[in-house]
């Protein structure tokens, strides 16, 4: 237990700097953006220059660059994220409604890729070199070359049109006032497509790995001493083979969430799912900077704290992490 | 036996190969046969395909030419793809050297800088950068760069940390030669295989990204992309389907290309390097 | 009635270096060896003397592709050998030969399970003894200890634990001893002596140590280049072998005529 809260201690000191940097580059960026809020702001709505002197001073934004940054950075350690100018509300706010969508889109996406895809990776790699081998091979690499929203079209072409087996958009039956087991019930058969859109091309990708891994490990010699031993070939693969190559593939669901997040962007846009990726596109399609960098930041956040989780599962998973530091 | 013959030996190498030289020849036929403005009308909108063989594939919403899209698309596709990874791999192995080899405070610095851009969101960072500067190719060649570099970055990191305690480093170092000039010229070179080894799963992914920005209508608005097409064919998706579906196997098929023959280039190579 | 009886051994390894007429040379040509119940046998030779090649054949642990020609027979056994429950195998490295991501109580405990029907509570108890009787000190705690805790002594003591858990007739020990310091050594050989002699267990010692392999066989059997130049007792083979090989063996052995580390008689270790 103490090897793990080692870690974890010296995990977030390095990311409290990456967020900084993270922060102040993302600032950097979107300075750099021609026009600024009060802008897109006159452009929708209409304005003398007037207004735009009295909007620019009230919302802090005739103040030098410096400046605005470390009142950001103030801003930001009272968790107060700023305005939102698209929206006129409180960006944090908007972040926190729209975020658990994009959480479940995400967990339950991650499961199904996770689960069904190192699964399917035992099944291949069980065998290396058999006919299922080859063809999970080939048929998980013909996957992991598809588009995400290309993926989500076709399947809501099929399913959703055609087929009318389900919603073709949104979180939720709008206004159907259902409560409790029904309306659970209702958000799962919304979330269906989007989830195996945005599952499927990580399925493929586990699938692959979990497959290598496996094909690795039965060349390790300790393999040969568990045949000698006369343990049976099941228990080999699934206790001692898959459960050596699962490691790589804990790491990797650490690095698959940033893209994961990325690809909730396009599959939120194809399937009208009001989160976060879809915040952020009708952030950029309202020039809404603030809002942007918000998101940008929280997902950035998001980032860290699942890499995080995934190193102290990784800790448990494998005995061997952090040992020489317990000895020395 | 030579990595060409080794590579050959795959069929998965031929027909990733196979592929690659069909788009390569779509891309640079395109304008030979589709002369002209590709986003230019070309008949009657929403003709369905195989009716008028003056248009093969039929035309889209606006009445352009599905073909030649399709056509033109490659080029974009094509050069996005290579440009992108060139950059990537360029930026990454600069930067990766040159923590490798200082060590100490620049190789925390740089490596916490990889960190924080591999934290955001690769996409997330493109849509930020495009929306800033504006869409055009260029832009969105950079925007797909900046979240690429870090792969090459750390590759090429973890090879120069191996490479810098040879003797013909410390060799180098007894001359006298300066240490930027030891990095560059005797080190990088040599931690570059390794590195181009992710060339084509970047190229796949630059492509990828490439699509889905388009997507969003954040692409080159002059240019004609796949992506673009998708999105375009979104609006009759229930009667004329096969407008987003045929680019979407035209990506599919041009990155499955991809990781074929990335895959027999690497197994030719890993081979080698194994037995050295 | 031996234990096992091999005639006409010969293996090839595919791939293996041409002979001439561009077939491979075979590993073990034309060996003929039995092995008594109970007896300690030593199989001496250096590399490419096919020493390892006799055990893993004898094993059933060789390579697909390899071409055996020949027979190993069992007389005393009904159906063929089965690993683990009549062969017990100790490798070279005992650090490749466990799993680094369970613990050495389970790998143990797993042996005991799959060849004498034990629930999980029983084959525990039953490792917990297993790892008593090879002496790694604090057998109840060590059941919960990971490989790379343990130092290379004590991980090969776990290997031969996991070897014996079924209670084999035969146990192969291939170069169990090379990877190890040489006080470990020792100790591994003074183990390997007293589980043999506790269980009335057949052993077979590969080495290439004919110095070590001496404190511990009743029969010597020296390999070069794929066949048995000498097989013998012991005690004759040390002090006065037949063959010059042998012999040039034995004095490239430095100060064979000190004391031996192993007692060569059952009694004291030094």
């Amino acid at each position: 237990m103490t090897r793990a809260l080692r870690l974890l201690r010296r995990r977030l000191i390095g990311s409290v700097f990456v967020l900084l940097i993270v922060v102040i580059g993302s600032f950097l960026l979107l300075e750099a953006a021609p026009g600024d809020a009060v802008d897109a702001y006159i452009v929708s709505t209409g304005g003398d220059a007037g207004l735009v002197e009295s909007l620019r001073q009230r919302w802090g934004l005739d103040q030098s660059e410096p400046t605005r940054l470390a009142n950001y950075l103030w801003a930001l350690a009272h968790l107060d994220l700023g305005q939102s100018v698209a929206f006129s509300r409180p960006i944090r706010d908007l972040i926190l409604e729209r975020l658990p969508n994009t959480l479940l889109l995400m967990v339950s996406a991650t499961a199904l890729s996770f689960g069904l895809g190192s699964l399917l990776g035992v099944v291949a790699g069980a065998r290396p070199g058999s006919a299922r081998d080859r063809l999970l091979s080939i048929g998980s690499l013909a996957l992991y070359a598809v588009p995400g929203f290309w993926l989500g079209l076709v399947l809501s072409v099929v399913f959703a049109v055609q087929l009318r087996w389900l919603p073709i958009a949104g979180i939720e039956t709008i206004a159907s006032g259902k409560t409790g087991f029904a309306r659970a019930a209702d958000v799962a058969s919304h979330l269906v497509l989007p989830v195996a859109a945005l599952g499927f091309i990580y399925l493929a990708l586990y699938l692959r790995m979990m497959r290598a891994g496996m094909a690795q490990v039965w060349r390790q010699d300790f393999v040969r001493a568990l045949i000698a031993r006369g343990i049976p070939r099941r228990r080999i693969v699934i206790r001692h083979v898959a459960r050596n190559a699962l490691l790589p593939l804990v790491t990797m669901l650490g690095l698959q969430s940033a893209q994961m997040l990325g690809g909730s962007v396009v599959i939120e846009s194809v399937f009208s799912v009001p989160g976060l990726g879809r915040l952020a596109q009708e952030a950029v399609a309202a020039r809404d900077t603030p809002l942007l960098l918000g998101i940008i930041l929280v997902s950035a956040v998001l980032v860290v704290f699942i890499n995080l989780a995934v190193d102290i599962a990784y800790a448990f998973l494998d005995p061997r992490v952090g040992a020489s530091e317990a000895r020395t | 036996m030579s990595r060409m013959a080794r590579f050959f030996r795959s069929p998965e190498a031929i027909a990733g190969a196979l592929i690659l030289a069909a788009l390569a020849l779509m891309a640079l036929i395109a304008p030979l046969l589709f002369p002209g403005d590709p986003l230019a009308i070309a008949g009657p909108p929403l003709t369905p395909p195989f009716q008028d063989w003056a248009l093969p594939l039929g035309t889209d919403r606006l009445g352009r030419d599905v073909l030649a899209e399709l056509f033109h698309g490659a080029r974009t596709s094509l050069v996005v793809g290579l440009a992108a990874a060139a950059a990537s791999l360029a930026i990454g192995a600069v930067v990766g050297t040159l923590a490798g080899f200082a060590g100490g405070l620049t190789d925390e610095v740089l490596m916490r800088v990889t960190d924080a851009f591999q934290t955001v969101p690769g996409f997330l960072l493109a849509l930020a950068f495009v929306s800033v500067v504006g869409p055009s190719l260029g832009v969105v060649v950079a925007a797909i760069a900046l979240s690429a570099w870090t792969g090459p970055a750390r590759v090429a990191r973890a090879e120069v940390l191996s490479i810098r305690e040879r003797d013909y480093v410390a060799g180098a170092r007894v001359i006298g030669m300066h240490p930027l000039e030891i990095a560059f010229r005797e080190v990088l070179p040599n931690a570059l295989p390794p590195v181009l080894a992710l060339s084509s799963v970047i190229v796949a992914a630059a492509i990828l990204t490439e699509a889905a920005l388009s997507f969003l209508g954040l692409g080159d608005p002059n240019r004609v992309t796949w992506g673009g097409m998708i999105a375009e064919g979104r609006a009759v998706l229930r009667s004329q389907p096969f407008l987003s579906i045929v680019p979407g196997i035209a990506l599919v098929l041009t990155v499955l290309g991809i990781y074929l023959a990335g895959e027999g280039a690497v197994e030719g190579t890993a081979v080698r390097r194994g037995l050295s | 009635m031996p234990l096992v009886s091999i005639r006409g051994l010969t293996v090839t390894y595919e791939g293996g270096e041409a002979a001439h007429k561009g077939r491979p040379l075979p590993a073990l040509t034309e060996t003929d060896l039995d092995i008594a119940a109970g007896e300690r046998l030593a199989v001496i030779g250096e590399s490419g003397s096919g020493k390892s090649t006799l055990a893993l054949a004898i094993a059933g642990l060789l390579p697909a592709s390899a071409t055996i020609e020949g027979k190993i027979e069992w007389p005393g056994l009904r159906r063929g050998p089965a690993h683990g429950r009549d062969i017990g195998f100790v490798f070279q490295d005992p650090a490749a030969s466990l799993d680094p991501v369970l613990t050495i109580g389970e790998q143990v405990a797993e042996v005991a399970r799959t060849h004498l029907g034990l629930g999980w509570k029983e084959a525990y108890a039953r490792a917990a003894d297993l790892l008593g009787r090879v002496r790694l000190p604090d057998p109840r705690r060590a059941l919960a200890a990971y490989p790379h805790q343990l130092s290379g002594g004590q991980k090969q003591r776990v290997c031969i634990a996991a070897a014996i858990a079924a209670g084999p007739k035969l146990l192969i020990a291939d170069e169990a001893t090379s990877a190890l310091d040489t006080i470990v050594q020792a100790e591994i050989v003074t183990l390997l002596r007293r589980l043999t002699e506790e269980d009335g267990m057949t052993l077979l010692f590969i080495s290439h140590d004919i110095a070590l392999a001496a404190g511990l066989a009743d029969r010597i059997a020296v390999f070069r280049h794929g066949r048995a130049v000498e097989i013998g007792p012991a005690a004759q083979v040390i002090e006065a072998p037949r063959h010059a090989y042998t012999r040039a063996l034995l004095d490239a052995h430095i100060g064979l005529d000190a004391a031996p580390l192993v007692a060569r008689t059952a009694g004291t270790a030094r």
